[in-house]
């Protein structure tokens, strides 16, 4: 999974059925520190999450249409937690 | 699978209920001559893993595997402590 910052949000009117009623938000990928860690994506969500807050994104196609409760949904990132806070060890 | 290195944990309040009662663990990514090989990424506890230990990770659907037959989100477990890396 990654931590991503969310930064947006993409409405789209004509998508795939399973995708019907699934928030998409295009999230920053960053390292505990806020440093960015990667390129920009766009996750289904599934905790109700929105803009700028830090969440959880798991990124493969079977976990993530598990998230959204459909077994094969054309899906590849859905957000599965909304982070508090990152403790150091 | 591979190394890796426990630098966080995450605390999440509001999450998928698969998550519910598992340990987050934030892990950076290692070579074998563990330097630091990649971004920082978060995977799932299935070993009681803690504070700043190797571990061995495995990621992609097999992930889930580590939970059985448990309903668990994740594309990344932790699924050993390492004790030692021997020579080649």
């Amino acid at each position: 999974m990654l931590l991503a910052d969310v930064t947006g949000q993409v409405v789209a009117t004509a998508k795939h059925a399973d995708l019907v009623g699934i928030p998409l938000l295009l999230v920053r990928p960053v390292a505990p520190d806020g440093r960015v860690s990667g390129p920009d994506m766009m996750a289904a969500d599934t905790v109700g999450a929105g803009a700028g807050e830090r969440v959880l994104v798991v990124v493969e196609g079977r976990s993530a249409g598990e998230a959204v409760r459909l077994a094969a949904a054309p899906l590849d990132a859905a957000i599965v937690g909304i982070v508090d806070r990152t403790d150091p060890v | 699978m591979n190394l890796a290195r426990i630098v966080g944990r995450i605390v999440s309040t509001h999450k998928d209920p698969g998550l519910t009662g598992r340990k987050l663990l934030v892990l950076i990514p290692l070579d074998h001559e563990q330097r630091e090989a990649g971004a920082p990424f978060v995977a799932v506890d299935a070993v009681g893993a803690g504070a700043a230990e190797l571990v061995i990770f495995v990621k992609g659907r097999e992930a889930a595997h580590a939970f059985g037959n448990d309903h668990v989100p994740t594309d990344a477990s932790v699924v050993g402590i390492v004790d030692q890396v021997g020579g080649r």
